[in-house]
């Protein structure tokens, strides 16, 4: 019997709110983190969009100066993320080399990057900071973790674009079954609101342009939907062998029951139109999890809200779920939260934990007109969920053709 | 042409910026390493910064050298001339 997993801490930086209760107000009424940008960027790169979805509470506000200066924004949520979620699971103390970090990102320090490319361009190779390494690398966000709360098992960084932050929960339950630590720092970090990767999304057709009407941009499953909004932060849960957990007699939000990764091998960026990844990813997860389809009371869908990506979810769904897909309450809060890339998996995973926990189901909003070929069950007004035995699942995907999912399961 | 003392002052500016010591912490006879805990990292990137505003150049083989605040104030104002 494979030791199971459960979860004992949120932490989250996002559109929607700073911290977890935050968030979790704003995803129960119902609000959009996307707006306007003013940045002089904008109207100088004539970028085809000109709205996103930033952290509703700036990292300057919740670093010291000292360490934000040495840290790529995406770096900073992740911080300031496992921060609050180490906080709130009461771990005093902990065996340091038993406890791991898995925290994802899509694209790591940009921000970085591309700065000091243009001091590079502009003032010269002398002018490029010395943190300029630690600071770009993709793995700066697990590292910075790690240092910051003395993670000593190891500090993992999975990468697989939008499907990263799942895929992050995924490993994590790895370590803690395979015996390799107790406690493990699981989430994900983007910070991508910078111009090139506004104008590659663009190029590529897959950012709204809804400009004169950001917070109506992100509308998933909706029959005018044209692409998603994007989004920045960071979320992070603390995963724990449940004995661990037991023996100081935490707090248990819920079980990590199961999870599985699994590749299209169809498209580089298209997803396949039957779902077939993405259907054995759930197939597997719910396996993994020993949770049948008529188990699932919830879904926080990937939904992105882009023309072609939003129904093979729903193929997908209805083949391993079956008839039983039409009885699930299906939550899409990248309609609020816009799509944090590489973040997205973890803060949902935050989400349908506290949907599990309080049995509430988010809203998803903008949903007008439901595409006709999605007939799933939207949740519009947060729903509670059914009390006794549950599970959840929270899916996401990833250009590369990645398909992730976790079950959760009440404790 | 700064003096001494505003090279000083200068300095004490980029450290706090840079490691957020206080300003009068940065006095002349304080090692960078053993007083202030700068790591290599952080001289390089005070180098960096201090060359700009007092607009001189500290070789990297130099770097080794300055020891103490007042080592750097000494070559920053040598430099200058």
């Amino acid at each position: 019997m494979a030791r199971k997993v459960v979860i004992t801490g949120l932490g989250a930086t996002t559109p929607i709110g700073g911290d977890v209760p935050t968030m979790w107000r704003n995803a129960l009424k119902g609000v959009s983190g996307a707006h306007t940008l003013t940045d002089d960027w904008v109207a100088k790169y004539e970028l085809p969009v000109h709205f996103a979805a930033r952290v509703s509470t700036p990292a300057s506000e919740v670093l010291t100066r000292v360490e934000a200066k040495r840290l790529d924004p995406s770096s900073q949520f992740a911080v300031i993320a496992a921060r609050e979620a180490w906080k709130d699971s009461g771990i005093t103390e902990v065996d340091h080399d038993r406890f791991a970090v898995a925290f994802a990102t899509g694209i790591g320090g940009v921000w970085t990057l591309l700065d000091a490319w243009d001091t590079l361009r502009e003032k010269g190779p002398r002018r490029v900071l010395p943190m300029t390494v630690p600071m770009l690398m993709p793995n700066g966000a697990a590292a910075a973790v790690s240092l910051d709360l003395g993670a000593r098992a190891g500090a993992h960084t999975p990468v697989s674009a939008c499907a990263s932050g799942t895929e992050a929960l995924h490993q994590g339950l790895e370590l803690i079954r395979s015996g390799k630590a107790d406690v493990v720092m699981a989430g994900g970090a983007e910070a991508a609101i910078h111009p090139l990767p506004l104008a590659a999304f663009s190029s590529m057709q897959a950012l709204s342009r809804r400009n004169d009407d950001p917070e109506h941009a992100s509308r998933p499953y909706d029959r005018d939907r044209d692409g998603f909004v994007m989004g920045e932060g960071a979320g992070a849960l603390v995963l724990e062998a449940e004995e661990h957990a037991l023996a100081r007699r935490a707090r248990i939000y819920g079980e990590l029951a199961g999870t599985s990764v699994t590749a299209d091998a169809y498209h580089i960026t298209a997803p396949d139109p039957e779902g077939l990844g993405a259907t054995r990813a759930l197939k597997a997860a719910l396996f993994d999890a020993r949770a049948q389809p008529e188990d699932v009371a919830h879904v926080n869908a990937h939904a992105t809200s882009t023309p072609v990506g939003d129904r093979p979810e729903y193929t997908a769904l209805r083949a391993a779920l079956g008839d039983h897909v039409q009885n699930v309450p299906v939550s899409a809060t990248k309609s609020q939260t816009g799509h944090l890339l590489g973040a997205s998996g973890a803060v949902e995973a935050v989400m349908t934990v506290l949907a599990v926990y309080e049995r509430k189901a988010p809203a998803t909003i903008n949903l007008e007109n439901q595409d006709p070929e999605i007939p799933l069950d939207i949740v519009t007004t947060a729903r509670d969920l059914p009390s006794g035995d549950i599970v959840a699942l929270s899916n996401s995907f990833g250009f590369g053709g990645h398909n992730a999912v976790v079950v959760i399961r009440n404790h | 042409m700064a003096s001494n003392e505003e090279i000083l002052a200068g300095l004490a500016e980029i450290v706090n910026e840079e490691t957020g010591l206080a300003p009068e912490a940065v006095e002349l006879d304080k090692s960078f390493t053993d007083d202030l805990d700068i790591d290599s990292i952080s001289m390089m990137t005070i180098v960096v910064n201090a060359e700009e505003k007092f607009g001189v150049r500290i070789p990297d083989e130099e770097v080794k050298n300055l020891k103490t605040v007042g080592d750097a104030v000494t070559y920053i104002s040598g430099a200058q001339a």
